[in-house]
This record gives C-alpha cells, sequence and structure tokens, in this order.
C-alpha cells in the first residue's frame, strides 16, 4: 500500500457506520471462534473443562463480544502450568503443532500452541507495509529476539511473502534480563555490542538488504556505530517494548535521519500484530495501535473494574483477547497501560495510544540528602 | 517573567534548545523530557565542543566566570524557550514554588553559587593547590622548579543532580572554567537553577557547547553516566550503588555528617549548642553537609534536651517570610513517608522523639497549604538503635553517647565530621581515619565551607591526570 493511500485512511475518525459494521463482523467471528473452541467436536480439552467448571455454555450463550465479559480475566499462569496439548483444538488433533514461549525471565515459560496463526498475521502485516520503504524482492534483518519466540519465523515468512529472504542472528534476551537483575550492567552492555556487532557485519557484507525488524535498543546502538541509511536501510520494523513519542520522534528524525521508514508495532506471542496509524509530527509523535482485529481485540480498561472501558483520550490498563481457531484467549490483562483512542477510518475499533508500563506515572519515595 | 502562561523549559542540547515531545509538569513550569538514545548520541560528538572550551585562555575563563555570577545574582536572565526575562526573584520565587525551600534559603545558596562563579580564581587555586593556570592552558610547565603536565581525563562531566537544595550546582561549576564541558541532569524539582547558571554563563560569553541540559528518566541518566568520561552522581543508595567502585563517577549520596563531643569538652556542651544547632538545621536542614548525628562522649539527654528546645523554634513559616528556615515538601507523600518511617523506628525500644516535649504540634503539619516536617531530634541509647545513623530531607538528628575511644568504630562513613575536643591522640586517630571525607577540628558547623578546601573530591584531580614530561636538551 502507498503512503498516501495508508495516510487517507488513517487519519480520519470512522463513521458510525462503519463502526457498527466492523462492530458486527466482530460478533459473528467472536460467536464462531468461542463454538469452534467450546464445542465438544471441535473445543479444546482446556476450554471444555473450564466450561464445564463454569457452569454455563459459552458455546450456546455467547453471542457477540460484550458476552466475553462473562469470562475471568485470563490467567496467563495457566499457560505455564498446563501441557500445550490441553489448549489443541480436537479438529486439530492430529496435526503437529508448533510452540511459542513469551519472553520470560527464569523458570519455566509461557508457551502457546501455534500452526499458521503466525503466518496469518505477517501477510496481513505485510499487506500494510509501504513498498518504497520496504521494497519487494528485497532482502531483510531480523536483528530481534530468537529461539523459542514466533518472531522469528514470523520476520521469516514477512520477507519472504515479500519476496525476499531474511538474514538473522543470534539474541537471547533472556540473557540480558538476567544480567540486569543481577546488576552486572557492564556485561549487558557487552552483549548489547555483541548483538550489534552481528547487525552491522551482515549490513555491511550482503547486498539488497533494505528491510530491518530489530528493537528500539538495538537501532539506536546500530545507528550510534554507522549511518544505517548510508548502508541501504529503507524501513525499519520495530516492536518488541514501548516506546515513547520522543522516543519514536528521535528514531524517527534522527536515528533513520528522516529518510528511513519506522514502523512501530505493539505484539506477542499471545496476540499477533497491532499496527500503528503513521507517525508525525502534528499528531505529536503519538504511537497509535490498533489490534488484528477480529483476530484479537485490545480495549483499555478500567483498573479497579476490567469489566469497563475507559473514556476516550483517559489512560486504563490493556487487556487483549485472542480468538483465531488456534487459539483462544479471553480478557488477559497484559502488563500495560494505554490511553484509549477513537476508531479510523482505516480501522474502524478502538487503538491504544502511547503504550508503556503499567503503573509507570507511580512516583517512589527517596530517603537521604545529597 | 510578565507573561501569565507556563514557561517550558526546553532541553539544551550542545549549546542548542530542544523541545521534546516529552514534558513533565513541575511546578510553574513544563520541562522537555528527553530519551537516553539522545544523550547518547549528543555525547558521542562532545569532542568538538571540548575543543572549543579549551581553546579559550584560563584568565578569560575566569573572567567569564566572575561575569556570570554576578548575573546569576543580580541579572535578568532568559527562561524558557520563549526566552522570557528572569529577574533574581522571579528566579527565586520559582525554586520555592517547585522544592519547597523558603525564599529566603533560595537567596543563600544563590548567594553560594554566585560566590562560587565570581571567586572561581580562589575555587582554583584551592583546587589545584595553586597551579599557575598557565600551565593548564600550556599542558605543560614548571610549578615550584619542577616541569608539570597536566592532561584531561575527559571530553566532559556528567552531573546528575538532585532537587534537595539549589547549592550542590556549585561542586560542577568549576568544571567550565577547568574547561571541561558539563552535561546536566538536573532533578526533577529543580529545572531552575542549571538553567539559570547555564543561562548567565552564556550571557558572560561562555562557549554554548561548553554546557549540555538534558532533563531525563532515570535511565537517562544511566546513559549519560555511562558515555560521559567522569560525572558526579547525586541520590540515594539505591541510585549510586550501581557506580560504587566505579572511578568515573563521583558519588555524592547522604552525608551522614556528623558532630562528634569529645570526652574533654562534653562538660562544656552548652557552649557549643550553637555549633549544633547550625549543623543540624541551616539550609533547612537539607544538605548533605547537615549534622545527623551529634555523637558525645557524655551528657547525651541533656544535649538531646536543649538542642530540642533550640530546634522546636524553628517552625513552618510563609515561604517569602524572612525568618523561615523550614523547607516545605514539594511531594507531600514524601514528608508522610518519612514521618512514618521515624515513628516506627520510634517503635524499637531504646529511642525518644526528645522534641516531642518542645514543639508545637506534630512532627507532620500543615501550613498555608503546604506540608512541613518539623525538627527532631531523637536521643538513642546506643548507636545500634535504627534511628541513630539515619538521614531524612529536614533538620533531623540523633544524639548518642559513645566513648570517645569508640567513636570511630560507630560513626561509619562521614561526609563531614566536626571534631570538638582538644585531645592531640584523638585528633590524630580522626585525621588518619579513612571514613572521613571532610574534618572540622573544633566547634565548626558541619555546614561552614572553606571554598579553598575541596568538597567531596577534588574535581582537578578528577578531571585531570599529571603526566611525567621531559624535554630534551
Amino acid at each position: 500500500m502507498s503512503a498516501a493511500a495508508l495516510a487517507a485512511s488513517a487519519t480520519k475518525p470512522a463513521a458510525a457506520a462503519a463502526v457498527a459494521k466492523a462492530k458486527n463482523a466482530l460478533d459473528a467471528h467472536v460467536r464462531d471462534v468461542v463454538q469452534w473452541h467450546f464445542s465438544p467436536a471441535t473445543g479444546s480439552p482446556f476450554w471444555l473443562e473450564w466450561a464445564k467448571q463454569a457452569g454455563w455454555n459459552p458455546a450456546k450463550e455467547v453471542k457477540g463480544f460484550s458476552d466475553l465479559l462473562r469470562f475471568p480475566n485470563f490467567n496467563d499462569e495457566w499457560l505455564r502450568d498446563e501441557q500445550p496439548e490441553r489448549f489443541v483444538p480436537k479438529a486439530y488433533a492430529n496435526k503437529p503443532y508448533m510452540i511459542f514461549e513469551t519472553g520470560g525471565t527464569t523458570g519455566m515459560p509461557k508457551q502457546r500452541v501455534s500452526w499458521t496463526d503466525h503466518l496469518h498475521d505477517y501477510s496481513e502485516f505485510s499487506d500494510t507495509l509501504d513498498d518504497k520503504y520496504f521494497p519487494k524482492k528485497a532482502h531483510w534483518l531480523m536483528a530481534g529476539p530468537t529461539g523459542p519466540r514466533r518472531l522469528r519465523l514470523a520476520i521469516e515468512h514477512l520477507a519472504n511473502v515479500r519476496g525476499g529472504s531474511a538474514y538473522h542472528l543470534d539474541l537471547d534476551p533472556r540473557w540480558v534480563k538476567r544480567l540486569i537483575g543481577k546488576g552486572d550492567y557492564a556485561q549487558a552492555e557487552a552483549y548489547k555490542e555483541h548483538v550489534v556487532d552481528q547487525a552491522i557485519t551482515i549490513l555491511r557484507n550482503r547486498k539488497n538488504i533494505h528491510s530491518l525488524f530489530t528493537t528500539p535498543k538495538i537501532l539506536e546502538a546500530m545507528a550510534e556505530r554507522t549511518s544505517l541509511v548510508g548502508l541501504g536501510i529503507k524501513g525499519v520494523f520495530c516492536g518488541g517494548t514501548s516506546m515513547t513519542p520522543q522516543v519514536v520522534r528521535f528514531l524517527a528524525e534522527e536515528v533513520l535521519e528522516g529518510k528511513a521508514l519506522f514502523v512501530p508495532t505493539y505484539g506477542n506471542t499471545l496476540m499477533g500484530l497491532a499496527c500503528s496509524r503513521p507517525l508525525s509530527a502534528k499528531e505529536g509523535w503519538s504511537v497509535i495501535y490498533h489490534a488484528p482485529q477480529p483476530r484479537a481485540t485490545l480495549r483499555v480498561v478500567d483498573p479497579a473494574d476490567s469489566t469497563k472501558d475507559v473514556a476516550y483520550g483517559a489512560w486504563g490498563r490493556v487487556e487483549l483477547t485472542t480468538l483465531t481457531k488456534e487459539f483462544f484467549m479471553p480478557r488477559l490483562l497484559e502488563r500495560d497501560e494505554a490511553m484509549r483512542r477513537e476508531p479510523i477510518v482505516r480501522w474502524p475499533w478502538d487503538g491504544v495510544a502511547d503504550v508503556r508500563p503499567f503503573g509507570a506515572s507511580s512516583g517512589k519515595i527517596i530517603e537521604g540528602v545529597y | 517573567m510578565t507573561t501569565t502562561t507556563t514557561i517550558h523549559i526546553p532541553a539544551i542540547r550542545l549549546g542548542v534548545p530542544y523541545k521534546s515531545v516529552d514534558q513533565l509538569t513541575t511546578t510553574g513550569a513544563t520541562v522537555s523530557q528527553v530519551n537516553s538514545g539522545l544523550i547518547r548520541r549528543d555525547l558521542l560528538g562532545i569532542s568538538k565542543a571540548t575543543e572549543e572550551l579549551a581553546a579559550i585562555p584560563t584568565p578569560r575563563l575566569l573572567a567569564i566566570c566572575k561575569k556570570a555570577g554576578e548575573l546569576f545574582l543580580q541579572g535578568t536572565v532568559p527562561v524558557g524557550d520563549d526566552d522570557r526575562d528572569q529577574t533574581p526573584q522571579d528566579y527565586v520565587r520559582a525554586v520555592s514554588a517547585s522544592c519547597g525551600l523558603p525564599h529566603a534559603l533560595v537567596r543563600n545558596n544563590m548567594g553560594k553559587i554566585a560566590l562560587v562563579l565570581t571567586d572561581m580564581v580562589t575555587i582554583l587555586k584551592g583546587l589545584t593547590r595553586g597551579l599557575d593556570p598557565a600551565i593548564i592552558d600550556a599542558g605543560m610547565g614548571v610549578q615550584q622548579g619542577v616541569p608539570v603536565s597536566f592532561y584531561r581525563t575527559t571530553d566532559s562531566l556528567g552531573v546528575v543532580l538532585p532537587s534537595n537544595s539549589p547549592g550542590v550546582n556549585s561542586l560542577w561549576i568549576p568544571s567550565i572554567a577547568l574547561k571541561v564541558p558539563v552535561v546536566l541532569k538536573p532533578g526533577r524539582d529543580d529545572p531552575w537553577t542549571p538553567y539559570r547558571i547555564i543561562q548567565s554563563l552564556y550571557a558572560a560569553g561562555c562557549p554554548r557547547s561548553a554546557l549540555s541540559f538534558y532533563p531525563t528518566s532515570h535511565e537517562g541518566a544511566h546513559a549519560l553516566l555511562a558515555i560521559a568520561g567522569r560525572s558526579q552522581l547525586f541520590g540515594d543508595a539505591s541510585i549510586t550503588k550501581r557506580y560504587a567502585g566505579d572511578p568515573r563517577v563521583e558519588l555524592h549520596g547522604p552525608g551522614y555528617s556528623k558532630v562528634l563531643i569529645g570526652a574533654d569538652q562534653a562538660e562544656n556542651w552548652q557552649k557549643v549548642i550553637d555549633v549544633l544547632v547550625a549543623s543540624v538545621a541551616a539550609n533547612g536542614g537539607r544538605s548533605c553537609v547537615n549534622a545527623s548525628c551529634i555523637v558525645t562522649h557524655a551528657h547525651g539527654k541533656e544535649i538531646a534536651a536543649a538542642l530540642a528546645e533550640r530546634l522546636a523554634a524553628i517552625v513552618p513559616r510563609d515561604a517569602d517570610d524572612s525568618k523561615a528556615g523550614l523547607a516545605g515538601f514539594a511531594n507531600p507523600a514524601m514528608a508522610e513517608s518519612i514521618s512514618e518511617t521515624i515513628d516506627k523506628a520510634l517503635k524499637e525500644p531504646g529511642a525518644e522523639d526528645v522534641t516531642a516535649r518542645f514543639r508545637t504540634g506534630p512532627r507532620l503539619i500543615q501550613h498555608q497549604g503546604r506540608t512541613f516536617l518539623q525538627p527532631t531530634v531523637v536521643h538513642c541509647g546506643s548507636f545500634d538503635h535504627p534511628l541513630a545513623n539515619r538521614e531524612f530531607l529536614f533538620p533531623y538528628c540523633s544524639v548518642v553517647e559513645v566513648p570517645q575511644d569508640q567513636m570511630l568504630s560507630k560513626i561509619g562513613p562521614s561526609l563531614v565530621v566536626s571534631a570538638i575536643g582538644t585531645d592531640p591522640a584523638w585528633r590524630r586517630k580522626l585525621l588518619d581515619s579513612s571514613l572521613i571525607h571532610r574534618l572540622n577540628l573544633g566547634p565548626m558547623a558541619t555546614s561552614h565551607v572553606h571554598w579553598d578546601q575541596p568538597h567531596e573530591g577534588n574535581l582537578f584531580e578528577f578531571l585531570y591526570r599529571r603526566r611525567a614530561v621531559q624535554t630534551a636538551g
């Protein structure tokens, strides 16, 4: 899609009819997915047993998205404690599955099963990218977390559906978290340098790499070493952490020199990929994400009562619902907060803006004088 | 400042103002908050600023400092991204509103900062032990008949500032005269002081690139400390512990300053009560050089009672009251937390809040809509009590009786010790102690500063290193 077409559809408020149409589509999708996961012929052992104990039948009683409020907030510890096969829908019982993990620090990580969700998500995402900045048939450098995350395969798929290939490097974020956790900042810095070394080496020695996936920190560190634009980078797709509007502006204006396109996304192994509206100084470099509805939804809810949405323009906690036939996860409270924003023409459902860690605005009492 | 709209204080990137998208509101202003990557990126290019500053002869830099000191104290300088006029009185009001210090104490701090700027000649003499500035300009020379050479150890001095008290800014100012650009992270509640010093230096002719100003988060502060070759870090133990043992970073944590009253002077304690009051309460008790503990060989209870009675007379007053000696808290929750901490520790046997007998009202008190902590003296039965060696952001001190010969084994690291006693053997032991950063011998308040003496490290020795130099023939 061209930048002009994207901009045209991504700044105008959505008409009420479009919002209603999207809501109806979501309700229909919710009915399908809930019936799938809670019907004995197709559903997963985990959800079928859950329904027995809950004493109600979601397959019959859920008529639309608002009925999902009858579910409690999803306890993501289940993804650590339960065997992954407990989440396998009966309809997929004979299909080998992939197991993807969330970030994790120490101990047992959280896991989810997947077959093609990640491919769907990234194919859809590819359609939102501007070919000028993410050229077709060009190669990608994937300078992000690897290992048991779906990102490793997803970026490769993204490069492939756009006609290119992806170069990779080794990056274990759990090791970095462990180093920081024990206060070994020097080693954490050394590890970052090791990652940047790998990335710059590939960019300098391989041709036709114009697209980059990375995290904001690695992106900054790479650009402290050299001009990424000078090495041929035209577009950067970034994810993995929250970014303030100032960080976004800095990355766009200075790190990418106002020449390469910066595309932030919000997502994780459990959700898929929420795209951002085009960034601009006019919008104060605010990053506003829209979930890949109807496959996933994002609500901004009252932290004290997650059944209630906050008002538009107000801050609240982010609640994620994943709604695919491979994976059903209702009402997970993310460890993030965001501002609720209005639907727009391109995405006629709520957006979440300026995502930051939940509780980031609370202060700290300091003792002593200096 | 005649206009009523809120001032916006921009960051300053190597001399160039920068309005960030992320902004923080403090009393009377919004302040641009920059991200850590921006600081790192700027500092990678700071060597040009160093070259520009180093090219200026020291006598010229001393003249710039002198002029800047006059402007800082008495002049009208620009403030904010629209360069509004800020008079000294505007500045005093702004700092008072955001930090809680009464006007009288802000003015005292102003005087201290201005003195450092205007009397930089004396400051440099103290720091360099009388080195001829021409030697710094030339890189080498002859001192007392010996060839010497000094070189800079860094292209910049990073400074992570607190909001306790404006006076701490006096510690970094000599860096400009020593030809090392300064990169400042202001405290959250006091962007005003470093900004006014910077503007005064600019107006006096200092190269703009020599001064950077980066309001930022903890992450930004860590980025600054990681990149700057030398830094001063003000903060509590949770912040400073990461840099313990890092020779590039000069730590300014809690001072735990003390007055020690030796065996031969304990009987005369009434004669030094003024020294004790000044040590505890000067500058609203907000400085690391304020005493937080009186250690006495004898008469602990009497000293605690007399000191408490005197300190109880220091009560909350209006910010513009010339007699005001207590600072309010910009964040009332902090005052509540401190008071709760003290009350909780008082439940442990062996300590008494002696001030409670003398003061009017509770420790935590409201006055004219502001929150105050009234001075507090706690008598502790032993140094092991949890309140014996604590430091808080208001006039607080413990009084503990310890035999003179055991004092050094009890006091722990102490930024300033005023030792009142004439026993030569004891004085000698104090002089030999590595626990004491600054030693005042005799009845002198811990807060008393001679500017020809280094304070918390010697900035010249921090920024310069001597090398061997030999010239053929």
